[in-house]
């Protein structure tokens, strides 16, 4: 049993705004062991982009409310803020959502490159940027990348060095917050594919890769997070998650997915009626009772984090109901 | 060509090209789309797949008359649209043909309630404003909207979902022929999508509406279209019904996408070295192993494009 | 009650909140203040003499006397009316003109009409403005408020007609213009109701930065002595006390305190501009 570089125990971290809170992360409960990918799923507005900045940057009105966080064995929630930057792009490091964006259009990709390393207290010498060309090397990117302006590149090739020099300290924990979202279909396999060839090289221990596309996190995530509404629903195992899963939300969600090989007239497929329910000031209860077919008085409370297996756990008060259905 | 005769057609795009021209005094140019030939035919729903730069929103923006060919016809009904210029022809032909695009919160003036996108319909179309409460609310239950959860409020009180649905509830209103659905579900969430694409489908197949679904998604066009067209660098580049495409892709660049979608029943093949730069290799290795073919049938309702000249 | 309509309008409540917004506004309003009310505090008449030259201020002559003997207090309000007047005036004009032309060729861009509509937007912009007022001013003998708004305006306009224009553009290009062209609305319509209307917080900002330009150039002229030639205006004091030696003979008051007034003022729009964009723009407000 590798050890966990990431736990997570009860964490809350609310925004607080001029009418009152909202919950974005509301009682997340995970770990990520050594050499894991965990992938994190969800919809829009559910927390995974504010779990990320939970995790490494809280701003105002982001507030850290309460849980426990550790990373690498120390907690990094009352970490003083200084000794949290030294860990900061060494040991974990994030690619923010529109990192792609990040880009000046008027400074050419060195000097890009040199800018961001030195808000890290790295010089960007000699030495470091034969290691930067040596990193290119391997996502298939060539030196001369180095002179051009990032209008002459793609989005492909834009993430590619993204990657490349968030990672260059060879990080214990990555954080990749929708790195394949914006791409086309070819770049999205191989940045995604990329990931997973840097975590299995040791040039990054373990990684949660944050995206609201399933079927990518099929192909390179080992285990599976799915949060709604600011809640953790259930996590576990890729192949359990995908084939078996014991949610409500996280078997809808995987109905709706349409598959090459189906169409609307051989299989209908079926979304989830309604939407996601306002997080702000948010009471007790689970949160998508009601959009579940399975919804009762007892979803008022809010459910508790059960085991299906050693690695599996769920929260839904009839998860068990829902097995049977799935399996009957 | 192997599509549907144009007799049976509602809409022909015959050799179709847009240029852009930018920079000082215009001498920049870059070619959008070229030489772009389909049909559609009544009451079916033709998908248009690309990525970024391969024209596709270009081609919806011409058949919308957004923005006017180089060269080039479009014709709806008999009629070269290029002919249409004065404010009744536009409006005539606007009530017949209809879009939604992509991002739903963009589409809205955020300065005014969401009423307002039924209100222009109303006064532009003529249409009876005695009875535009009473249709409106009926469109609206069509989509499975409550009206009174939606009228009066502002776009940024309502979601994505929401939003594309007004959109979809307006050409509702109008008797549309040729809806253009300009990736009009790729701002939403997965769980939201398989609704409004199957309320698409509905409306197709209860009105004779036909649709030009342009996505990059493979596979939400597989669920839903009868007819596929692939665009590749402004290029037509394979063409023809959708289950034969998708099972017997023939251009390099098809075969990729197949290759490169996510798909929760397959798992990439990590062994094989995979990189996007290698399409543009096997292209144009593909177009020099087979100069001067063009278009070309592969088989009945399937047509590939064998070399670019 | 307050309270709960200011959270609903999320925006209004960040523009009055902003404290640059309430320092700039309470300063500038302080000066308006002084131009409205000013007049009437004052005995004196600012063309009479009032008192002994050369004193400083005291509790009879709040600014102090000119080397003629003037009251400066007075000088300074009724130079304040003249100035504000022409600057108000010439920014609405140059606010408006360049809005209308901006408009149109921004809606209008890429065509032969946009040409055209900028070919003379840039020839306004490259005529040196002081010299052209300095040579239109000349040549008039008789000078009104109205005449030296104009001329102040003429200049002031190509940048507002281009920074419009580009505001058009990109406005332009928004999916909701599409959708309204594609609901057969006329042009005129799109423009006022999916360009114009989008557009108000961007031209608020942009007449108050005319506002500011316009009375800098009127003071400019004024203080070259080109201004109306009727009455009395703030430059016109300064360029009094700098012809005779104010400062050499230890007047600052006659001097600097009319400047001050402008610089004050200047500043304090300025502040509410800057604040203002923050209110507007919700990616620089303040945590």
């Amino acid at each position: 049993m590798s050890e966990n570089i990431l736990e997570v125990k009860n964490l809350r971290a609310y925004y607080k705004v001029l009418k009152g809170e909202v919950k974005a992360v509301d009682d997340l409960t995970f770990n990520v062991r050594k050499g894991e990918i965990l992938g994190v799923a969800g919809e829009s507005g559910c927390g995974k982009s504010t779990l990320a900045n939970t995790l490494i940057s809280r701003k105002p009105p982001l507030h850290y409310i309460s849980g426990e966080v550790r990373l690498l064995g120390k907690d990094i929630m009352h970490m003083p803020s200084e000794q949290f930057r030294k860990m900061r792009f060494r040991n974990i490091s994030l690619i923010p959502q529109y990192a792609l964006d990040a880009f000046s259009p008027t400074r050419r990709i060195k000097q890009f490159i040199s800018d961001l390393v030195r808000d890290h207290g790295i010089k960007a010498d000699q030495k470091f940027m034969a290691k930067v060309v040596d990193r290119l090397r391997l996502v298939n990117l060539d030196e001369s990348v180095l002179d051009r302006y990032s209008i002459e590149l793609s989005g492909g090739m834009k993430q590619r060095i993204i990657l490349t020099i968030s990672t260059i300290l060879d990080p214990e924990f990555l954080i990749a917050d929708e790195i394949t979202s914006a791409l086309d279909v070819s770049s999205q396999r191989y940045v995604a594919t990329m990931l997973a060839n840097f975590r299995d090289e040791g040039i990054i221990g373990s990684a949660m890769f944050i995206t609201h596309d399933l079927s990518i996190l099929y192909q390179i995530a080992d285990k599976i997070l799915i949060m709604y509404a600011g809640n953790l629903v259930e996590i576990g195992p890729t192949d359990e998650i995908i084939k078996n899963p014991r949610h409500p939300y996280t078997r809808a969600l995987i109905a709706s997915l349409p598959q090459v090989g189906i169409q609307y007239k051989d299989h209908r497929l079926e979304g989830i009626e309604g939407t996601p329910p306002a997080l702000l000031n948010i009471g007790e209860g689970c949160r998508f009772r009601f959009r579940c077919p399975y919804m009762s008085a007892k979803c008022e409370g809010s459910p508790a984090l059960e085991n299906v297996s050693l690695d599996h756990q769920v929260s839904c008060w009839y998860w068990k109901e829902v097995e049977s259905d799935v399996s009957a | 060509m192997s599509v549907p005769s144009s007799n049976d057609s509602i809409l022909s795009v015959r050799g179709l090209t847009k240029v852009f021209y930018s920079g000082v005094f215009r001498r920049q140019a870059t070619v959008a789309v070229k030489d772009v030939w389909f049909e559609m035919k009544p009451g079916t729903i033709l998908s248009l797949i690309g990525e970024s730069g391969s024209g596709k929103t270009t081609i919806g923006k011409l058949i919308l008359k957004l923005i006017q060919p180089t060269s080039g016809q479009i014709i709806y009904k008999g009629t070269d649209i290029a002919h249409l210029k004065n404010k009744e022809q536009l409006r005539d032909y606007y009530r017949k043909v209809q879009g939604v695009f992509q991002d739903p919160f963009a589409t809205f003036n955020p300065l005014y309630r969401v009423d307002r996108i039924f209100n222009m319909v109303y006064s532009s179309f003529g249409l009876d404003q005695g009875k535009k409460d009473e249709q409106v609310r009926e469109v609206l239950e069509s989509v499975n909207l409550d009206p009174d959860r939606t009228l009066g409020k502002f776009p940024h009180q309502l979601s994505g979902g929401q939003l594309q649905r007004l959109l979809i509830a307006r050409t509702l209103l109008m008797d549309v022929d040729i809806l253009i659905a300009d990736e009009l579900i790729s701002m939403l969430d997965a769980s939201t999508r398989i609704g409004i694409l199957n309320l698409l489908v509905d409306i197709c197949k209860s009105r004779g509406m036909s649709i030009l679904f342009i996505t990059h998604d493979l596979n939400l066009g597989y669920y839903i279209s009868d007819y596929t067209l692939i665009m590749y660098k402004g290029r037509l580049v394979e063409k023809g019904d959708t289950k034969k495409i998708y099972e017997n892709p023939v251009h390099p660049y098809t075969k990729m996408l197949f290759e490169s979608v996510p798909d929760i029943h397959r798992k990439w093949d990590r062994s094989e070295e995979f990189l996007p730069e290698h399409v543009v290799q096997e292209v144009r290795e593909f177009y020099a192993a087979n100069e001067g073919r063009g278009f070309e049938d592969v088989e009945e309702e399937h047509t590939v494009l064998f070399s670019d000249r | 009650m307050i309270a709960s309509f200011l959270k609903e309008h999320e925006n209004l409540y960040y523009a009055l909140t902003n404290k640059k917004v309430i320092v700039g506004l309470v300063l500038f309003l302080s000066i308006v203040l002084l131009a409205l009310v000013g007049p009437m505090l004052t005995p004196y008449d600012y063309e009479g003499y009032a008192g002994m030259p050369y004193d400083p201020p005291s509790p009879n002559h709040w600014f102090g006397t000119t080397i003629m003997g003037r009251d400066v207090f007075t000088l300074t309000v009724y130079g304040l009316r003249s100035t504000l007047l022409v600057g108000f005036i010439a920014g609405t004009i140059a606010t408006v003109v360049g809005c209308i032309i901006g408009f149109l060729a921004g809606y209008y861009g890429g065509s032969w009409f946009d040409e055209i509509l900028m070919m003379i937007t840039n020839i306004f912009v490259v005529i040196p403005q002081l010299a052209l007022l300095i040579i239109i001013s000349a040549f008039l003998k008789v000078r009104g408020i109205i005449v030296m708004s104009v001329i102040v305006s003429a200049t002031a306009w190509p940048w507002t007609a281009r920074a419009v224009r580009s505001q058009t553009l990109s406005l332009k290009n928004q999916e909701y213009v599409s959708l309204s062209r594609i609901s057969a609305l006329s042009v005129a319509r799109i423009l006022r109701e999916d360009i114009a209307s989008n557009m108000f917080s961007y031209v608020f900002m942009v007449f108050i930065l005319q506002f500011n330009g316009t009375m800098l150039s009127t003071v400019q002229l004024e203080f070259l002595g080109l201004g109306p030639t009727r009455g009395v205006s703030l430059g016109l004091v300064m360029q009094d006390a700098v012809n005779w030696n104010a400062i050499q003979l230890g007047m600052w008051w006659w001097a600097i305190i009319p400047g001050l007034i402008i610089t004050v003022m200047i500043t304090s729009l300025y502040l509410v501009n800057t604040g203002l964009d923050a209110a507007f723009n919700p990616r620089l407000r303040e945590a």
